[in-house]
């Protein structure tokens, strides 16, 4: 690796556009790993149109939080050449896509949240997050419906698939706490209104979660015990071989324009 | 008896009318009129479509593993994006071109496993690796250009399904085109090493899309009647002269020199000529000997043998939905 990461100054509010953005980019590269790989030529075309999407809010977000930062990072320095302790993003997006149910069970988690996220995000007294909430939610909603009926037909489809979601309910519940937790940083921002407090949504997301679920014929697990780390920068072991994967190019030619 | 003897008699007007169908075929096709599904057609040019049309479209799908192969080391967020955006538009065309394909009467999942099957071919220039960044750029600026020049005379094909499904899938190429050639502009402007990395992806594509358009005019066996019939409208080295003489001076914009000595322009005529193409390295690749014939339909095969499980379980829900349904009619 011949270039050196950058120095962020996370104030609450780079922190803050920093940690969705990751979330974003993290997800939607994961999505794209499945580019020509997919089930159905169908579901190729649906999980690279989520990636992309997701692909579009991550650099929204890197460029919001540069300007916010203004230090002379930009959406590239952010993805880039910042290493797995200065990547923010929740755990459960940066877990592997495994086969076709733990993805799609991973989405549903996310989009479920992501979903209710942003549409309160919306009311945001920050204008440029109210903006990117606007634009977010529409495809939020998508991905939401795209995964809710992947988890009934997978789940009430035959003995197998149902075998199979049901294992990636199982691995990848313990992910799920990390969304709706808030630190001292977010706090502030919670109280200016510029931020939500996703603790507020964790209601209506069970009732979601657990709806579609109950449809598949499926369970939810009933362990409360959850990992966090991510938007710290304790990440799991997948994180540093995504990174190092998605940041090659510009670690082996630093400071080119491509 | 008289079954029989009807049937036969049968048969023999239905040779007779064939004579004056196909007949009346070739008149509205020299009239420039477009065949439609229902319409009646000579059993070969339905054969020959339904083979063009989906070598076609598994030429998109597997085309898109070479450029799939960057999509996770894509050197910005804004090249990640195009070249996602690009892959899934190729999985697009492919679904196009197979519904094509369809209204000829086969259906899709008989064509895919035929190509799974390697009895099906899909272009040549898919067979070989993207081993640089660089090499992105060159498939969009000279694989996607080759694939536009091929396809914009298939736009006036004389098969309606085929000849619309061209319209819409050359608007995107020619998008797909523009942004590779700007990678290339981009890369050629760049430092010693990208300039390098260009010069060297274009070395090693450069024969092979020249294969792109097909063996020799003397040596291509589907020329004669697929011209006849409209589905072809120039020939293989009419269309490759073509690409040639615009590709040309693209690469002396961008400072890159064409991997061919020996390539002069003829002063008469203006054409760029350029030196004999190795066909033996093209009917190996054809033949599955290429340098990525064997991955290729591995990572194929192997999206479609992992991937039946989650097919088979959206059959089975939408059957259990189906009788829910009736059930819930019924009550």
């Amino acid at each position: 690796m011949a270039t050196a990461n950058i120095e962020v100054s996370e104030t609450p509010l780079v922190l803050y556009a920093l940690r969705r953005a990751d979330d974003a980019l993290i997800l939607g590269h994961r999505l794209s790993e499945w580019c020509g790989h997919a089930p159905a030529m169908e579901e190729d075309m649906a999980l690279a149109n989520m990636g992309l999407d997701l692909l579009g809010q991550a650099r929204e977000l890197y460029t919001y939080a540069a300007n916010v930062e203004g230090k002379g990072n930009d959406e590239d320095k952010f993805a880039y050449l910042r290493d797995v302790r200065q990547y923010r993003n929740l755990l459960l997006v940066e877990q592997p896509n495994g086969d076709f149910a733990r993805t799609m069970v991973r989405q549903f988690f996310y989009a479920a949240f992501a979903d209710l996220y942003w549409r309160a995000m919306m009311a945001s007294s920050d204008p440029t997050f109210a903006a990117i909430a606007a634009k977010s939610e529409k495809e939020s909603a998508y991905h939401l419906r795209h995964s809710s009926e992947w988890i009934v037909r997978l789940g009430d489809g035959t003995e197998e698939s149902h075998r199979r979601a049901q294992d990636a309910i199982d691995d990848l519940w313990a992910y799920t706490g990390e969304m709706f937790a808030v630190d001292d940083s977010e706090r502030g921002l919670i109280e200016a209104g510029i931020a939500i407090d996703p603790a507020t949504l964790k209601p209506h997301w069970l009732k979601t979660v657990t709806g579609i679920v109950n449809e598949a014929t499926l369970s939810l697990p009933s362990g409360n015990w959850m990992q966090q780390g991510g938007r710290s920068g304790s990440h799991s072991e997948h994180l540093g071989h995504l990174l190092s994967e998605l940041q090659s190019m510009q670690r082996t030619f630093p400071g080119a324009t491509w | 008896m008289y079954t029989q003897a009807l049937n036969t008699s049968e048969g023999e007007e239905r040779n007779i009318e064939d004579a004056g169908r196909a007949a009346q075929f070739q008149a509205r096709i020299d009239a420039e009129e477009r065949i439609e599904p229902n319409d009646w057609m000579p059993a070969a040019y339905r054969k020959t479509l339904t083979r063009q049309i989906s070598q076609h479209a598994h030429s998109e799908i597997v085309g898109m593993l070479p450029e799939g192969n960057w999509i996770t080391r894509a050197p910005s967020l804004r090249r990640k994006a195009a070249l996602l955006a690009k892959v899934q538009d190729e999985c697009g065309h492919g679904l196009y071109l197979y519904a094509a394909a369809e209204t000829l009467g086969t259906s899709r999942e008989e064509l895919v496993d035929q190509m799974l099957a390697g009895k099906a071919k899909y272009s040549s220039i898919f067979n070989y690796p993207t081993l640089t960044w660089a090499d992105i750029g060159v498939i969009g600026w000279l694989v996607d250009g080759a694939a536009i020049m091929n396809q914009i005379p298939l736009c006036r094909c004389s098969y309606g399904p085929y000849a619309r499904a061209m319209i819409r899938v050359c608007k995107e190429e020619s998008f797909h085109q523009r942004q590779g050639y700007e990678i290339m502009v981009t890369l050629s402007r760049g430092s010693e090493e990208q300039k390098a990395m260009a010069q060297e992806a274009l070395n090693r594509w450069w024969w092979p899309v020249l294969m792109m358009f097909g063996p020799p005019d003397q040596a291509s066996q589907h020329s004669d009647t697929s011209t006849k019939w409209k589905i072809k409208r120039f020939s293989n080295d009419e269309l490759r002269q073509k690409f040639v003489d615009a590709t040309v001076p693209q690469a002396q914009y961008l400072g890159l020199s064409i991997p061919d000595p020996g390539m002069t322009q003829n002063a008469a005529t203006g054409h760029w000529e350029y030196s004999a193409i190795d066909w033996t390295e093209f009917k190996e690749v054809l033949a599955g000997n290429g340098p990525c014939n064997r991955d290729r339909m591995a990572a194929r095969r192997k999206a479609h043998d992992e991937g039946a499980w989650v097919r088979e379980a959206a059959a089975a829900y939408a059957e259990k939905r189906k009788h829910r349904q009736v059930a819930q009619a019924a009550e």
